[in-house]
């Protein structure tokens, strides 16, 4: 279906003979490249904390952090400012993207050899507080580069081939904190001394590879949409649907641990799986990621970015269908999972640089992300309550027909103008 | 700055960090490898045979360095600075009662370790194993040696895991039953009925094989509940009140008391509760508190410090009298056997 519809409406300059899909797929730009390995090695190195440090407080520090977690809810609240505030700051002047980035990279960085001196919760949540700060901050600027690194047409895949690249990182961080205490039992220290010389690593590969400059030359002037972004931003009738659709759908989307919980309960399955089944989601995301982004860009990126939403439909249809308590559900339940962050988190961050024009480029990226971000966070407040309230199965059954409603909106809202018509300087 | 030049720092870069890591990684193995040996001034330990029906004995984990660290071992309760025998079984925690031991262990595969709980007969035989979903934090056996409850820890799966819960489970021995989480029991507040996602159920300890009494956290306060298998309900009795321990005669519980004005990293005392007055007796011991205690009497409380080899166990009255004392260097989760 994908590929019939695809050849129907091809999306510009991929027109023509069969050699040319062929070329063109050699050529993911260096910058991309470039961001893509400084996000693998970041994820390596964070992911290793990740999962190390809940085993660290308990064995290792002897604490015992039961019922309370390290970041309060107050700190979502915070975090979307940082990334709102990094998007904005990062459209400042010529080169602020990559001077951003390389704030957040640094600061996450200097976070890892941090944690070797903080013995406390206190301490640690702060450590993690300024840790997520990092991420926070640079988010946006890092989707801007790509975007304008990236030719309009091959953005979906460029974002694919980011998002592929990040995926695995995050496989293999816990892999190496694994094999470190493998090596030495308990030693948490040399994981995060570890952890903190990969992080190093990534931000020296930002600074050596990425380009402070991408895309067009022109001068950044100080517009109205500078001075004032977030209504500029959204009084932009695309950035405005967008954001809208974002947000809807996030609404509608369960967090992960919420869904995995679903799937253990509803499948019986035993703990010992419960830890494996973001491993499956990572996989799927990791191997769909760059045949999305390509057919993205072909069949419509925000199409797509709907379609995806229809996959996590359909799995929640699976967890809540009478029939659904077999084990064999497990496999493609979790693919449509993958398969779900593989057709919308890139694509999203193509179809939102589709709408937004290059000089507040970051900023539009932020303003969307945060939206979505934002929208998921009240989502798992709310999912949380109606799961206690009606238990899981009821829960699972509104929200998927939230999604569905949400689906249907954004399929509306989103349906035009084609991408082609869309405002894009020549780069 | 050519592409010769990056890739030149770069490369020395990479020599650099990985050194570092490198360094770190077998400096840290160093020293675990020295926590194999056995170290001058530590408690001797042998290997033989731990029993859970021989009266009168002291078992834990034992936490000194050497061959043996981590095994379940006992020593006699008249004498426990004497030699320790080493059971040659490895356990997080433990808990035994009426020739019935509980024992959460790490299981070391070959990408990740997983937990297990594994139910023991008098020999330290293995007769029953679960798959746990997390970090191991209680464990306890009921009396009469009938039913067993152990608490873990999850953590979520977010970027920098954040969010932590616990997950408690109880095992009917006797029926096979396992009620994998006791948050799906019916929960009565001030006996009403209450629900709410952040439901949190730790540190289960046995009045009989039914009967139990358990924290339960919710809303950023903690809750003494007295629950019940039949019924599958939960009661709150008293505020404030983490991993409780029934004294032996049933009238009092021993509980981790979060104190006013404490160190948000050592926030907890030990207090002994009146289950009929509900009056609360704070304890000599004056350190800040983490562990479920033991009643090695119906007059003294038997708990963990941390210590050179990680832990020690100390005594303290449970009228609130006299000093704590160490009663046993690098040890964790005891249990007293020959009691019922």
């Amino acid at each position: 279906m994908y590929l019939a519809d695809s050849r129907a409406t091809p999306a510009p300059g991929t027109a023509g003979g069969g050699t040319s899909p062929v070329r063109r797929a050699a050529v993911v730009p260096g910058t991309v490249l470039a961001l893509g390995t400084v996000s693998l090695i970041t994820d390596i190195s964070s992911e290793m904390v990740t999962a190390v440090l809940p085993l660290y407080l308990v064995a290792g520090l002897g604490l015992s952090p039961l019922g309370f977690g390290l970041l309060d809810g107050v700190y979502n609240g915070v975090s979307a400012l940082v990334r709102f505030a990094g998007g904005r700051l990062s459209d400042r002047r010529e080169g602020g993207h990559k001077t951003v980035a390389v704030i957040g990279y640094g600061l996450s960085a200097l976070c890892k050899p941090l944690l070797l001196v903080a013995h406390g919760v206190p301490l640690i949540g702060a450590v993690l507080a300024a840790d997520r700060t990092g991420k926070g901050l640079r988010t946006a600027p890092r989707d801007a580069m790509i975007s304008l690194a990236s030719e309009p047409a091959g953005r979906g895949r460029a974002f694919g081939v980011h998002r592929a690249m990040d995926t695995a990182g995050a496989l293999l961080g816990p892999l190496l904190a694994f094999l470190v205490l493998r090596a030495a039992a308990e030693g948490y220290d040399a994981v995060f001394t570890v952890s903190g010389c990969v992080a190093a690593l990534g931000v020296l590969v930002l600074l050596l590879f990425v380009p402070g400059r991408t895309g067009a030359a022109a001068p950044v002037r100080q517009t109205a949409a500078e001075r004032a972004p977030l209504r500029a931003l959204l009084q932009q009738p695309e950035v405005r649907r967008l954001t809208c659709c974002a947000v809807l759908l996030g609404l509608t989307t369960v967090s992960d641990s919420f869904l995995y919980l679903t799937l253990q309960r509803r499948l019986d399955l035993s703990e010992s799986w419960f830890p494996l089944l973001p491993l499956g989601t990572a996989a799927a995301f990791l191997l769909l990621a760059v045949p999305f982004g390509a057919i993205a860009d072909r069949f419509g990126r925000r199409r797509l970015f709907v379609c995806g939403h229809l996959a996590l439909l359909t799995a929640y249809g699976l967890l809540v269908a009478p029939a659904g308590s077999s084990v064999v559900l497990v496999c493609p339940v979790l693919v449509l999972h993958g398969s779900f962050y593989a057709a919308t988190d890139g694509v999203l961050a193509a179809a939102t640089a589709d709408a937004v024009p290059e000089a507040v480029r970051g900023s539009g990226l932020a303003v969307v992300q945060t939206g979505q971000a934002a929208a998921r966070f009240v989502c798992s407040i709310g999912f949380g309550a109606a799961w206690t309230a009606w238990g899981d199965r009821t829960a699972l059954g509104a929200t998927a027909a939230g999604l569905a409603v949400s689906a249907a909106v954004s399929a509306l809202l989103l349906r035009t103008p084609s991408p082609d018509t869309l405002p894009e300087s020549a780069s | 700055m050519n592409r010769t030049k990056r890739l030149v720092i770069l490369f020395a870069a990479v020599l650099l960090l990985g050194g570092v890591a490198l360094g770190a990684t077998l400096h840290a193995a160093g020293r675990a490898a020295e926590k194999d040996r056995t170290q001058a001034g530590s408690p001797p330990v042998r290997s033989g045979e731990v029993g859970l029906d021989t009266p009168g004995r002291e078992v834990f984990r034992n936490m000194a360095w050497g061959p043996h660290r981590d095994e379940i071992v006992s020593v006699p309760a008249g004498g426990p600075d004497g030699p320790r025998t080493a059971s040659g079984v490895k356990c997080l925690r433990f808990h035994a009662a009426s020739g019935t031991g509980i024992c959460l262990q790490a299981v070391h595969g070959k990408l990740r370790d997983t937990y297990r709980a594994v139910v023991l007969d008098a020999k330290l035989h293995e007769l029953h194993r679960y798959d746990l979903a997390g970090i191991p934090t209680r464990a306890r056996v009921a009396p009469d040696g009938r039913a067993v409850a152990w608490t873990v820890f999850v953590s979520g799966d977010s970027y920098a895991g954040t969010a932590f819960s616990t997950r408690t489970s109880v095992l009917d021995l006797h029926t096979g039953t396992l009620d994998r989480n006791l948050e799906d029991y019916r929960l009565l507040m001030d006996d009403r009925p209450y629900k709410a996602p952040d439901l949190n159920v730790w540190g289960v300890t046995f009045a009989d094989d039914d009967r139990f009494y358990a924290t339960v956290a919710t809303g950023g306060r903690t809750y003494l509940v007295s629950g019940d298998r039949r019924t599958r309900t939960l009661r709150t009795v008293h505020t404030n009140v983490e991993c409780p321990s029934l004294s032996p005669d049933g009238t009092r519980v021993a509980y981790k008391k979060r104190v006013q004005g404490a160190s948000p990293d050592a926030p907890w005392r030990l207090y002994v509760l009146d289950l009929r007055t509900l009056r609360e007796t704070a304890t000599a011991e004056q350190r800040n508190v983490d562990d479920q205690a033991v009643w090695q009497d119906d007059r003294t409380l038997l708990y963990s410090l941390p210590g050179n080899y990680g832990s020690d166990l100390w005594t303290v009255s449970a009228d609130g009298s006299g000093h704590s004392r160490r009663a046993l260097p690098a040890a964790l989760a005891p249990a007293l056997t020959g009691r019922r």
